[in-house]
């Protein structure tokens, strides 16, 4: 039978008395839950800004017609030279079209996939821009801009004008910043495109896009599909590149090997695209939760060792209890509800330094020209961090406490009685 | 007379440092509304049985009964509750928790008795208290009062339970005469007005020859 109010009472008393050695031990734990949490959304915020810079551009799979040279040479097809060497020197590929075959009905045939949300046709060509005498070389990209905006976040990372215009708008082009600024240009002006055959195209500049990465935004624009293909005098069946987007990205891997099987094309999945990006966020994660761990096991170690010393010092109160009949799970429990008592204070005091400081962090201004989107510094207040923050700082306390009260529980009073 | 209490052949062995024969084949009774005191040189043993007897010590050989009851080889929460119940203890040194006031060190182990209101316990505690003439202490914290008074509060907290019995291990050993004298005169009353059994360890002749039987002890035997 636990007499629960009693135990309560007296681990009460026993810490208020001893507000000093309370509160720093209480404190221990407030700044490692503290630390914990805004470190975790300040790092995680970070990390998926970081992502997101990358990865939302990138589609799932990525498919189009690679140029390079044939595995299979003619020789090895000859069964009479079969066990000899064979060896074939300088082989060129062969000449092929840009454009994808039979795009459309490759179109139709993946957006009826139930796990595809997204199939996007692109026309990528290379160009000249030319404003009075200047010309430079730069990428043209022909989209749908609406559901490229929709489904590839394109809308964050246009600066002025919209993807909207760019739909409406006949022969329109939405140029990157660095040509912008090359030519000084600005929203409202034409420029001139000339594709590699020849030719030139004045095209109206409805937008300004910034992707961060100055190497593209020196290069890359962005127009009409349909403006493209004039461009180009192609039909509208010419598409050199086809984006997936879809529900879950665990699935890209198998799906692009289908595809290439399936087609006899070249089918990128995002994990092998991004292979060292991928690294880059596992190691940062790492490093994340290595550090808070321990900060959490610092904490973890003030309360054991306050803990220890108190119950050295109430040798002679637990002689008494015990001597009054209270059993050693009595003084155990005494002595737990304190290192628990600890905790929770502690913790959601932690919980609350943790919001507080990461809401400041969350105002702090942080502008940056690789960054168009982003203004104050990224934070990611996922609740699941203060849950695990909140159940580690009870978890290392009752753990922290676990170990002293066990010994109180084990004093044998007779000793400190005949001892004094 | 019922004994309250009966030691059965206790033998009790100290393993460190060395093979020590502390206890050797001790028997007695004690009933009801005795006062009784055990006298001995230093190293008799006579505290180690007191602590034998008190159930807080279970390492011997024997058999002890209280209330006729055997409660040799009990789990150690039930000695604790019989602790609790049946035994009220006063010891040389006060130990009282100093951090609680004298009040709620008298009513302690009632609460973890839990038999009766919280009401009725602090009435009872201040009933105690008057008693012992102390009960203007009742607010005051246990570390802010004297030696002699906080004696009288160990007494009080010893007699909360109603206890079967009292021990006491030289419970005036550090205290003046006059606050000696005052302890001896409160264990005389709860014995004689009270019928409480009492058995106290203690080297002061004075008190023992006041008490209504002496045990002596020498070389880990009863003699007288």
């Amino acid at each position: 039978m636990t007499n629960w109010g009693l135990i309560l009472s007296i681990a009460k008393t026993h810490l208020l008395t001893k507000v000093k050695q309370t509160s720093v031990a209480a404190l221990g734990v407030t700044f490692g839950i503290g630390a914990y949490i805004t470190l975790v959304c300040f790092m995680t915020g970070l990390n998926t800004m970081l992502d997101d810079l990358i990865l939302n551009q990138t589609p799932h799979i990525h498919i189009y017609n690679e140029i390079k040279p044939s595995k299979q040479q003619p020789v090895s097809l000859y069964d009479k030279l079969e066990n000899s060497i064979n060896s074939v020197h300088s082989i060129k590929p062969r000449l092929t079209q840009k454009k994808i075959h039979n795009a459309l009905p490759i179109i139709d045939y993946l957006s009826s996939n139930r796990h595809v949300k997204a199939v996007l046709p692109q026309i990528k060509t290379q160009i000249f821009y030319i404003a009075g005498s200047i010309e430079l070389g730069g990428n043209l990209t022909g989209i749908r801009p609406i559901e490229e905006a929709n489904y590839f976040n394109l809308k964050d990372y246009i600066v002025e004008g919209s993807a909207d215009a760019l739909e409406q708008t006949d022969n329109s082009i939405l140029l990157g910043a660095g040509i912008a600024e090359k030519m000084s240009l600005k929203v409202g002006d034409r420029v001139q495109v000339s594709p590699l055959e020849g030719g030139f195209f004045p095209l109206k500049i409805v937008g300004i896009y910034q992707s961060g990465i100055a190497e593209i935004d020196a290069i890359q624009s962005f127009t009409n599909i349909n403006t493209i293909q004039r461009i180009l005098g192609k039909a509208n069946n010419y598409i050199t590149d086809i984006n997936v987007k879809l529900y879950d990205i665990e699935l890209a891997r198998p799906m692009a090997q289908d595809i290439e099987d399936q087609f006899n094309l070249r089918a990128i999945d995002i994990k092998t695209a991004n292979a060292q990006f991928e690294t880059g966020t596992t190691i940062r994660n790492l490093i994340t939760y290595a550090v808070s761990i321990t900060l959490l096991i610092v904490a973890g170690f003030g309360i054991y060792n306050i803990l220890n010393m108190l119950i050295y010092e109430k040798m002679n109160d637990i002689a008494i209890l015990k001597a009054i009949g209270f059993s050693g799970r009595d003084v155990q429990f005494i002595f737990m509800s304190q290192a628990i008592i600890i905790g929770f204070v502690g913790g959601v005091l932690g919980l609350l330094i943790g919001y507080g400081l990461t809401r400041l962090i969350d105002t702090i201004p942080f502008e940056t020209e690789a960054l168009p989107t982003i203004e104050t510094y990224p934070i990611n207040q996922n609740p699941i961090f203060f849950v695990i923050g909140f159940t580690f700082a009870m978890l290392s306390t009752f753990l922290a406490g676990y170990l002293p009260s066990k010994k109180a529980q084990k004093i044998d009073p007779v000793k400190i009685i005949r001892g004094q | 007379m019922e004994p309250i209490l009966e030691a059965r052949h206790i033998n009790k062995s100290f393993k460190k440092p060395v093979l020590f024969h502390v206890l050797k084949d001790i028997s007695f009774k004690i009933h009801k509304g005795e006062f009784t005191s055990i006298m001995g040189k230093s190293g008799c043993g006579k505290s180690t049985l007191l602590y034998i007897l008190s159930t807080m010590d279970t390492d011997y050989e024997g058999e002890l009964y209280l209330n006729n009851q055997l409660i040799t080889g009990a789990e150690r929460n039930e000695l604790s509750q019989i602790r609790n119940k049946h035994i009220g203890f006063v010891f040389q040194f006060h130990y009282l928790l100093p951090e609680f006031s004298v009040l709620e060190n008298v009513m302690l182990p009632a609460k973890k008795l839990a038999e009766k209101s919280p009401e009725e316990i602090t009435h009872n505690a201040i009933e105690k208290l008057k008693v012992l003439n102390i009960e203007h202490l009742a607010k005051k914290r246990a570390s802010q009062i004297s030696g002699g008074e906080k004696q009288r509060v160990a007494i009080a907290r010893a007699l909360i339970n109603s206890p079967s019995i009292i021990m006491g291990d030289e419970p005036t050993g550090n205290l003046d005469s006059h606050n000696a004298d005052n302890v001896f005169t409160i264990f005389r009353e709860l014995s004689d007005l009270e019928h409480l059994s009492l058995l106290v360890v203690t080297h002061d002749e004075d008190f023992a020859k006041k008490t209504d039987r002496i045990i002596t002890m020498e070389d880990g035997r009863i003699i007288t």
